[in-house]
């Protein structure tokens, strides 16, 4: 393909978290939280993630920003491998890698203003004058909507909305090309949900930024991106275009999760495909492929080997990759769109 | 509607004290549950929804939550007259409840079995081990696999699945007529939320019990419940069927919640209808509509006085002065051909 260079590309990355126990704390497992994952960004994209609680999702994230060290693989951002750059090395390219936060409450200082709060991304990276950083503190507050005596405030003044406005101004502080979105409307209510959603679709074009978009709304996922890849157990069972993974999922995880979705409208009808059992944990995933315990069509294959993730192309959609063993008809189970228009 | 209902709430006010003021945060709330039906209450945070289920139970944090009026007639008695020891027997005896937390909700030093037997020794005449073995067959009937294992197991062990498993079998211990729901999924995945919200109903069909099931979302209120109310700061904006409330909105704000929530078919990155500004807070409600300030329709009466509670048709009510001439609602496509 003739497509521009990626901003990201994530190859065969792995984060794994040594389980201590025993008196002495000593290693006694390891929980592969990301266990080998690739994939590609590409500027201006947005590429969403999407899983249950323990997939690995917010990890992955971390783990790029480089907020936790990854145990194996690479992560290029515009050709510089992250993953094994020392401290020094890694801050210039930091203010062009930003991430925003589930809970603004908790990833704001409480006892800094947000005049503080927003210059200070400036003071680190020795932008600037004094007076200069005002006035982008000013600009900042103006493009996430928030009043510019906002500045002069507490963020305990303002409700979960406006605190995740100043989490996403001081994200676009450096003027980043790629954000890391954890979950950034998970904790706001509907009414508010929307207001964000919309404040991040205007600055991804204003701004031509790159998204990766973590979170477990399979709605919100669908509204935001261009490609949606799911995780399960620290691995992407499927990864597609967003339009695609809903019309013709062929992983039988996303299908569970698309059919899960309770839809705000009483005569859809309910086709329940309900995944039996709970979401096994990866510190001792089960062996083979890590969704078969919970799959309806799981065979002797399945318990034995792990699927890699594998290009299905088709003349519909040039790029759709499963992990599974099967090329499970689209008919099998219908999705809850009903038949493709 | 001639039959009475099984549970119903008369203009309720409850408030909170603090330094000598009472924020109110339910005000005039009103609704009828029908025997073996379920009503869902949706809204925002800080709207008194959770407020209005603890009320019922009466279990308002002490000492400064108080129920300033209002009745609530649950089986013909009043539960807000009612003595300590009244209210002993309907709490988890003819009302069971379960929380949003599971976790929280479970004492963690005590066994699975422990837990769910002091219910059924509290309510009903049974020895230990009558009451063991009723609990295992609880434990099985909402799903639990190896009940007789589980049972001696501590809540830590279990995932947050199955903990809220254990709280609903603690909940339908006793048989209740209602069962109330305070966001029994919202700390789920989706995947477990769809599997729990699929055995409330199927015990409500075996058990013949009503739910006022308390949430946020509005799918699972749109997939679960036969009728709704939707609170918007501590009053009830609108009521009624949940057909009615998704294809007949007739409050502004119940139309801005549903344009405001992304769908499956929503066009992909296109800007959505949001409900501008924020929910005023307790000591700050404007007279008039608590609405007036987010709402596209308001207008100078709108501030005066409160809009009254308006049928709009038969069990369908709105509070706005406006309702007869907003525009027609447009129906989101439902999603099936």
């Amino acid at each position: 393909m003739s497509s521009p260079a990626p901003i990201l590309e994530v190859r065969d990355l792995k984060t794994h978290f040594p389980v201590r126990g025993g008196i002495w704390l000593r290693s006694v497992a390891t929980c592969k939280a990301v266990d080998g994952v690739s994939f590609q960004l590409l500027p201006g994209e947005t590429l969403g993630l999407v899983g249950e609680s323990g997939c690995g999702k917010s990890t992955l994230g971390k783990s790029i920003v480089r907020l936790l060290s990854p145990t194996a693989g690479s992560i290029r951002f515009e050709g510089v491998d992250l993953a094994t750059l020392g401290r020094k090395k890694l801050k210039p390219i930091r203010r062009h890698l930003q991430m925003i936060f589930q809970d603004p409450a908790e990833s704001l200082n409480a006892r800094h203003t947000v005049g503080q709060i927003l210059e200070e991304p400036f003071i680190i990276h020795g932008i600037g004058s004094a007076e200069e950083r005002r006035a982008s503190v000013d600009t900042l507050l103006d493009k996430v909507g928030l009043p510019r005596a906002a500045a002069h405030r507490y963020p305990f003044e303002f409700s979960g909305g406006q605190r995740q406005r100043i989490g996403i101004a001081r994200a676009l502080a450096l003027q980043p090309r790629l954000i890391i979105c954890d979950e950034p409307v998970s904790a706001l209510d509907v009414s508010i949900q929307s207001q964000v959603l919309n404040l991040l679709l205007d600055l991804q074009r204003e701004f031509h930024l790159s998204y990766l978009f973590i979170t477990h709304n399979l709605a919100v996922v669908k509204h935001v991106s261009d490609r949606i890849a799911v995780m399960y157990l620290g691995r992407i069972v499927e990864l597609s275009d967003a339009e695609e993974l809903y019309a013709r999922p062929r992983h039988p995880y996303t299908r569970a999760l698309i059919a899960a979705i309770p839809e705000p409208e009483p005569s859809a009808t309910r086709t329940r495909f309900i995944a039996t059992g709970d979401l096994p944990s990866p510190i001792n995933p089960p062996p083979g492929c890590p969704f078969h315990p919970r799959c309806p069509h799981a065979t002797e294959l399945c318990k034995r080997e792990a699927p890699p993730l594998r290009e299905t192309s088709s003349a519909t959609s040039p790029s759709h990759a499963v992990a599974c063993h099967y090329d499970l008809l689209p008919a099998a189970i219908p999705s809850p769109l009903g038949a493709p228009r | 509607m001639s039959e009475a209902p099984l549970l119903e709430v008369r203009d309720l006010a409850v408030g909170f004290e603090s330094g000598g003021t009472v924020a109110r945060a339910v005000d005039g709330v009103s609704f009828r549950v029908a025997r073996g039906k379920t009503l869902g209450i949706v809204g925002e945070s800080g709207c008194g929804k959770s407020v209005t289920a603890f009320s019922i139970m009466r279990l308002l944090p002490q000492p400064h939550g108080k129920i300033l009026g209002g009745q609530i007639l649950f089986e013909g008695k009043d539960l807000v007259q009612a003595s300590e020891a009244e209210l002993h027997r309907v709490r988890g005896g003819r009302i069971g409840m379960v929380f949003q937390e599971p976790l929280s909700a479970l004492n963690p030093v005590q066994t699975i079995g422990r837990q769910v037997t002091e219910a059924l020794l509290l309510h009903k005449p049974l020895t230990k081990e009558a009451a063991w073995a009723e609990a295992i067959t609880l434990l099985d009937k909402v799903g639990i696999p190896s009940p007789e294992v589980r049972i001696k197991e501590y809540p830590h062990q279990l995932s947050g699945g199955m903990r809220q498993r254990v709280v609903i079998a603690m909940a339908l211990s006793c048989n209740p007529s209602l069962l109330i729901a305070d966001e029994p999924t919202t700390a789920l995945d989706v995947t477990i939320q769809a599997q729990i919200l699929e055995l409330m109903l199927s015990l409500q069909r075996d058990l013949g019990m009503a739910i006022v099931l308390i949430t946020h979302d509005l799918g699972v209120i749109a997939q679960v419940c036969d009728e709704a109310v939707v609170m918007y700061a501590g009053q009830v904006a609108e009521y009624g069927s949940v057909e009615a409330l998704f294809h007949r909105p007739a409050h502004p704000y119940t139309r801005g919640l549903l344009a405001s929530i992304p769908r499956l078919t929503t066009p992909r990155k296109s800007r959505l209808p949001t409900i501008e500004g924020a929910v005023p807070g307790l000591n700050e409600m404007p007279a008039g509509c608590r609405y007036q300030n987010r709402c596209p329709y308001a207008e100078a009466r709108c501030a005066v006085a409160p809009p009254p509670l308006e049928t709009v048709a038969e069990g369908h009510a709105v509070s706005c002065f406006r309702w007869r001439e907003l525009p027609e609602f447009k129906p989101v496509t439902p999603a099936s051909a």
